[in-house]
């Protein structure tokens, strides 16, 4: 199953429901929910963070993050 | 008498909010800490229409009620006190259009709080370019509330602000959302056992970790059995709440809010892409990180340098003028010169500050973070300590307040407690003097040996703070957000503003704050060094009179006179030798004697100067500690340079000139004087060993009240300083011994 870092710059998704892993609070506050849309707009020049834009939030969050994140492709 | 209100100004960061402050108080502020928190409290005031005063409460800046760090909790604990002398007669939630949707999160929070509410939608001026429009009528209708369309940028709307804060009994309390839909069975529950109580308000209670006064401490015990149930069962009822407010928002906005998407994007994505490149990104950070730097390190030093002349006038009028006693050595050397040790950093906390709110405000230091977050990572600091590391290059004490953009407190802590490891510009005086004195000539790969040594010195500090870092990141337990998430937010342009009144707040923070504490130390110190209870102190004029009567003035201040007037004759191209006629003394030979006599005036306070020191409490002191720092090669005389430069590190070059009895202003004359200091072994006391050991001991040692100063008052107690202190002196002592014991 695809997650948020499996992403290419510029590509889309959709949230997935969360199962097992439910994110931090304050992830969900910006918008990450499921079936909200979420862009990967840049990926760090070290590889890590990942920069992008949840339901019109852009973030920053940390790889090991974004791994627990499902997403479906658009 | 008018009214006053209480209005609690509450927002997202990143939506302008200071600005709103800002342009609602005008200098108006006052600013100081919650009590026995670190969490900075901004109050302002304005005047309304109808003649209310509104006290404004400026809250951290903060994306829900649901507490992960100190600065929200002060806004849930504000808004759920109603006895807080603060609590809010009307809330105004300030949003930026642009990210409305998300701001109107904490909105609908605030109002299921029934806390009146106004809402302000700030950076208006943006609207078109970002292809956004808004029914406001209808948005006002479907939120049950008072909205202000603002543009802190133009000065628009501010007096629609004022104007719906002065009419803040008409607003409506009700509630948004039912936050009880979300599990009606168990808000059911909470009912029925706490039927007086609000139902939000006990939501939160069970939610949050906080201090909460409001809701009395017995029930919170019936409260625990609500929460220890079910810890995973209430993340997920807070999801579930997230889920159902972003519903009513979509719902409130399908109708009223709407984005044209292609004028949306532009120059975010164009400057993304250039500020944080693979190459471009760093080498534009470093560029600014050095500007920074030159601007700290060498244009402040012009302002510097002249406030220091002031003073120094100043000081010298009064001593001059004012009738001599102890009461004018106090208010000339001991008052004046300690304001003006505080006054000297003000233009390095200017022009620091100056760039840091340009980089806040601009939007360019969340970008930084995203640069450099994986290279901090491995320390347990953030992409946002490295300009206060960077900065603390030249100066720990504007670094140490730069953290303050830090939100989260245990990275702050860690930044302020390792910043002084940093080699800060008061420290170059003593490398430089003791590198010339100790490090032999030499080349290694073409560089001096001596630039190497400054070099390894300046790493060597580098290196000590991260290490630290990494090692009270291990140490520290403190509740902090454990996982990373920055917002991104959109570039604008500085206001100018803004910036101005950022830069007047810190300079201020500092010289009230931290100011008091410098000025009593300094005064202590002062009076340490100046004055003494032994009778030798007390007739130092008298004996050293008569020991230059009796043996003349030193070998040292014999050999200095001698060398000055061959200087000066050899000038004037005459021959200093036997004076042929002495009835027939040419003008110069009279001008000869003159210097001659200047000279050995000067050298006789130089050496009444030194004696005195000697027998001042600090000389005492010196002596006393002299068995502590014979190990690290340090006679009781640096023992006294050690113990006066806790004032400030370069003070060290100028104690040792007082207490060699040469003057202090010219540094040859200091180094060629320490020089020829002998130990008690005969050989040079500035040795290879001796001077490494020194010059460690000042890389380690937290030698610098101001900086102690400030960091009590960024972590509001004693006892961040006094372990620094501590820490530090011991570390510098056993490294600086070491050092000293393997090279002799």
């Amino acid at each position: 199953m695809a997650n948020l870092t499996e992403l290419k710059v510029g590509q889309r998704a959709i949230i997935k429901e969360y199962h097992s892993f439910l994110p931090h609070i304050k992830l969900l506050e910006m918008g990450c929910l499921p079936g909200n849309t979420v862009e990967l707009v840049q990926i760090a020049p070290l590889n890590d963070p990942i920069y992008i834009n949840v339901n019109g939030s852009h973030i920053a969050i940390r790889k090991s993050t974004a791994a627990k994140i499902e997403i479906e492709l658009l | 008498m008018s009214k006053t209100i209480n209005v609690a100004l509450i927002g997202n960061p990143n939506t302008g909010k200071t600005s709103v402050f800002n342009s609602l108080t005008g200098l108006n502020q006052k600013v100081g800490n919650y009590p026995g928190i670190t969490v900075e409290k901004k109050i302002g005031s304005c005047k309304l229409s109808n003649g209310i005063k509104a006290q404004i409460l400026d809250l951290p800046g903060t994306y829900s009620l649901n507490t992960t760090s100190l600065d929200e909790s002060v806004v849930v604990e504000l808004l759920m006190n109603k006895k807080d002398s603060l609590y809010p007669d009307v809330a105004v939630v300030v949003s930026d259009v642009e990210n409305l949707k998300r701001n109107l999160l904490l909105f609908t929070q605030i109002k299921d709080l029934k806390i009146p509410s106004i809402l302000v939608i700030n950076m208006a001026d943006q609207m078109p370019r970002k292809g956004i429009s808004i029914d406001v009528e209808l948005l006002e209708k479907q939120l049950d509330t008072k909205i202000a369309v603002v543009s802190t940028r133009k000065g628009e709307g501010i007096e629609k602000i004022k104007d719906l804060i002065a009419a803040y009994d008409t607003l409506s309390n009700s509630p948004n959302t039912d936050v009880s839909v979300i599990d009606p069975t168990y808000f059911e529950r909470l009912k029925t056992v706490f039927p007086k109580e609000d139902i939000y308000k006990l939501w939160l209670v069970i939610t949050q970790d906080v201090n909460f006064t409001s809701i009395e401490k017995k029930s919170l015990d019936r409260l625990t059995s609500f929460q220890t149930k079910k810890k995973e069962e209430l993340k997920k009822l807070q999801h579930r709440e997230t889920v159902l407010r972003y519903q009513f928002i979509n719902g409130v906005l399908k109708e009223s809010y709407k984005v044209d998407y292609p004028s949306a994007k532009g120059l975010r994505a164009s400057l993304d892409k250039i500020l944080m490149h693979k190459i471009f990104g760093y080498v534009i950070f470093f560029a600014i990180l050095l500007l920074i730097f030159q601007a700290i390190f060498e244009w402040s030093s012009y302002p510097s340098d002249w406030i220091d002349e002031q003073f120094a006038f100043v000081s010298d009028w009064i001593k001059n003028t004012l009738p001599p006693g102890i009461l004018t050595n106090l208010l000339s050397e001991g008052i004046i010169t300690g304001i003006g040790g505080i006054a000297v950093f003000i233009p390095q906390i200017a022009f620091l500050f100056l760039f840091i709110s340009i980089l806040e405000e601009s939007g360019y230091m969340s970008r930084v973070v995203f640069l450099m977050d994986k290279l901090m990572r491995p320390f347990g600091l953030s992409g946002k300590s490295v300009v206060p590391l960077i900065s603390g290059t030249a100066c720990a004490i504007p670094a140490v307040m730069a953290t303050r953009t830090i939100e989260n407190w245990k990275e702050r802590l860690i930044t302020i407690l390792v910043v002084p490891f940093t080699t800060c510009s008061a420290r170059l005086p003593v490398y430089l003097i003791l590198i010339a004195l100790v490090i032999p000539e030499g080349t290694f790969l073409g560089i001096s040996f001596k630039a190497l040594t400054l070099f390894l010195l300046y790493l060597i500090g580098f290196a000590m703070a991260l290490f630290s870092a990494m090692a009270l990141n291990k140490m520290l337990k403190i509740r902090s957000r454990s996982f990373f998430m920055i917002e991104m937010p959109t570039y604008r342009l500085p206001l100018f503003k803004n910036v101005f009144y950022t830069v007047v707040e810190k300079t201020k923070s500092f010289v009230f704050g931290a100011g008091k504490i410098i000025l009593a130390i300094s005064i202590i110190l002062w009076f340490l060094g100046s004055y003494g209870y032994s009778e030798n102190f007390k007739n130092a004029e008298e004996i050293v009179s008569q020991r230059i009567e009796e043996n003349g003035l030193n070998d040292y201040s014999k050999n200095y006179i001698k060398k000055n007037l061959l200087n000066y004759s050899e000038n004037k191209g005459q021959p200093t030798g036997s004076i042929p006629n002495p009835l027939k003394i040419t003008p110069e030979q009279d001008s000869l004697r003159i210097l001659n006599n200047q000279l050995f005036e000067r050298a006789k306070n130089q050496e009444i100067a030194s004696y005195k020191l000697e027998h001042s409490f600090i000389g005492y002191a010196g002596k006393a500690i002299e068995p502590i720092v014979k190990p690290l090669g340090y006679d009781w005389k640096i023992g006294i340079a050690v113990i006066t430069s806790f004032a400030a590190r370069e003070v060290f070059v100028g104690t040792l000139a007082t207490i060699y009895s040469v003057g202090n202003d010219e540094e040859e004359t200091i180094k060629n004087r320490m020089a020829a200091e002998l130990n008690d072994k005969g050989k040079p006391l500035f040795n290879l060993a001796s001077g490494v050991s020194l010059m460690l001991f000042y890389a380690f040692a937290m030698q610098c009240m101001s900086t102690l100063a400030i960091v009590k008052r960024e972590t509001n107690s004693w006892k961040w300083p006094l372990i620094q202190l501590i820490f530090m002196s011991l570390f510098a002592y056993v490294v600086a011994m070491s050092a000293y014991q393997i090279l002799s």
